[in-house]
């Protein structure tokens, strides 16, 4: 305890907190979860969770693998309403209107929040179709109007430069790191409210890394963002608010300064020391 | 070093035997291709593809007619039988996926896929040709449809399974409808591998003769009429191989050589598919 206590008034070593939001400060709670609990089959995943993803910050999910950070991020666009046997309990608010209820038409629901995932995903055809497929979905746009939104769309995502003279080239021929900023434009084009990152950079390397943490750091004045990462240097430095998760429990929801400066729970410092997890 | 010495006695003993059967096995196939070479080059001429079938015991003549025939009931056996097995295979990969019916579907169709050919002979014969009370090239066509729907489908759906679960993923969180994602997506990833799966359904039916024996028969004369009975390259062969007469047996010798051809160059062209599905 006593060893704790002297810690907690430390940052903790060799990780640097980029944002501090003032405690005070009036904030709009964009997306909600209130007592949430989720099932695989039989098996229990999330436990009781409460969190909020505030309008115009990011929000990281930090915590051991299989602690239920993901499982989190699918429940907040319903993706894992693919999957037979697997169950949500609770609230999922978002503006205030619970998601969870039957009825939701989950089409538009995914198109107010995006997602990008872990393992880059273009689909299989041209760099602009790419970004062009979702837009035509739900608008019905003029060709120069779309060609601007994929201009658009990818300046956005730091793509552009390297792909505008090759737009109709296959989506599969980028680099993994320009094919998971193409995704990114994608999710972008489609202007939803909410972005949901799992795991954006697991598989890329740290130059790519770099920028889509800096792609993070500018689309959060538009959008309300949460990210699921494994690293911890990088949610201290995308982060506003920290979320960290064990054992499918939230065990601490703060302000990132205070969660790696501060934190509350003993399980939350033995993590961001690494001393498990 | 006994111990391994034994080993490499061993070895070689497993070696050999092993080599010994890949010859016998391939071996069989080579005489097969040899002889099927060998008997129809001197009986190929323009006029196999240019005459009818010769009267018994006649000489000259060609194969125009079943080569016709065989053309027009694939054609239509592919037609009536590819949009139901894409559609049922598409089903059971996309929509019900994790389904009971899927299940019993797919048991059932593997079971299809197995069955003898001339049981679908037989049923189409029951089911078509004794309600129409005559043979016909039509009965034909779909006695040969029942046996691609099978095929199709096992492809389609196998070829839908291999469709990465985060491109589907990707596509609903932009909010893509199913339909949406089904048709841009999942098609065209598996675009190769559901042409491939076609193309062996050709192949297969190309050389079926018990169920055309059993619904459109044959015929002797150029017919390109679906209702009256209708002549089919492995139903003549079967007939000519049969006969006494020389100038038969030969016309068969090149029949058979035509439909191997056929089958040799579909195979080929669905290999290339195959390739050109791994590279992308």
């Amino acid at each position: 305890m006593s060893i704790a206590n002297t810690e907690n008034t430390a940052a903790v070593p060799g990780i640097a907190v980029t944002h501090s939001v003032d405690p005070n400060a009036a904030r709009t709670e964009k997306v909600a979860a209130r007592r949430l609990n989720f099932y695989y089959g039989a098996n229990k995943a999330l436990k009781d969770i409460n969190v909020s993803l505030y309008a115009g910050l990011v929000t990281a999910f930090i915590g051991p693998s299989g602690c239920g950070k993901s499982t989190l991020l699918r429940i907040l666009n319903r993706i894992y309403d693919l999957y037979p046997n697997q169950r949500a309990e609770g609230e999922v608010l978002l503006d205030g209107k619970n998601i969870l209820e039957p009825g939701v038409d989950l089409n538009l629901l995914r198109a107010r929040i995006g997602m990008v995932f872990q393992k880059p995903t273009p689909f299989p055809m041209s760099i602009y179709d790419n970004i062009a497929f979702g837009i035509r979905l739900y608008e019905s746009v003029s060709k120069s109007e779309l060609d601007g939104r994929v201009e658009s769309a990818l300046r956005r995502s730091a793509l552009w430069d390297e792909v505008k003279n090759k737009l109709n080239a296959n989506g599969l021929s980028l680099s993994g790191g320009q094919q998971q900023r193409l995704c990114i434009a994608r999710t972008v084009a489609v202007k939803p409210e909410v972005i949901l990152f799992d795991e954006p950079c697991s598989a890329l390397d740290p130059i790519s890394t770099a920028k889509i943490e800096e792609l993070i750091d500018e689309l959060k004045s538009d959008y309300t963002i949460a990210i699921v990462t494994h690293n911890m240097q990088q949610a201290a430095r995308v982060s506003d608010y920290t979320a960290f998760m064990y054992l499918g429990e939230m065990i601490e929801f703060g302000a990132t300064t205070k969660i790696f400066t501060s934190p509350s729970d003993r399980r939350t410092q033995d993590y961001i020391t690494g001393r498990f997890g | 070093m006994s111990l391994y010495n034994r080993r490499r006695r061993r070895n070689a003993i497993v070696l050999g035997l092993s080599l010994g059967s890949t010859v016998v096995g391939l071996g069989w196939l080579a005489l097969i291709l040899g002889a099927l070479i060998f008997e129809s080059f001197r009986g190929l001429s323009l006029q196999v593809f240019t005459e009818m079938t010769p009267p018994p015991g006649g000489t000259g003549g060609g194969l125009l007619n079943p080569i016709v025939g065989s053309l027009i009931m694939s054609a239509l056996g592919m037609l009536i039988g590819t949009p139901i097995g894409i559609l049922a295979g598409t089903y059971m990969a996309e929509y019900g996926r994790y389904s009971h019916v899927t299940k019993v579907v797919r048991f059932i169709n593997d079971i299809l896929l197995s069955a003898p050919s001339i049981i679908v002979g037989l049923f189409i014969y029951e089911i078509v040709v004794n309600p129409m009370g005559h043979f016909s090239g039509f009965a034909g066509a779909i006695s040969l449809a029942v046996l691609v729907i099978p095929v199709v489908v096992r492809t389609t759906e196998d070829m839908l399974m291999l469709v990465p679960k985060e491109l589907r993923e990707a596509s609903s969180a932009l909010g893509v409808p199913r339909s949406r994602m089904i048709w841009n997506i999942s098609y065209r990833a598996a675009r190769a591998g559901i042409v491939t799966g076609i193309l062996l359904a050709v192949a297969r039916i190309s050389g079926e003769t018990a169920p055309l024996l059993f619904t459109a028969l044959n015929n002797q004369f150029f017919s390109a009429n679906l209702n009256a009975p209708m002549a089919s390259l492995p139903a003549v062969i079967f007939q000519f191989a049969l006969s006494p007469y020389e100038e038969w047996q030969r016309l068969a010798w090149v029949g058979a050589m035509i439909i191997t051809a056929a089958v040799l160059a579909l195979s080929i062209i669905a290999r290339g598919l195959s390739a050109q599905r791994k590279q992308s």
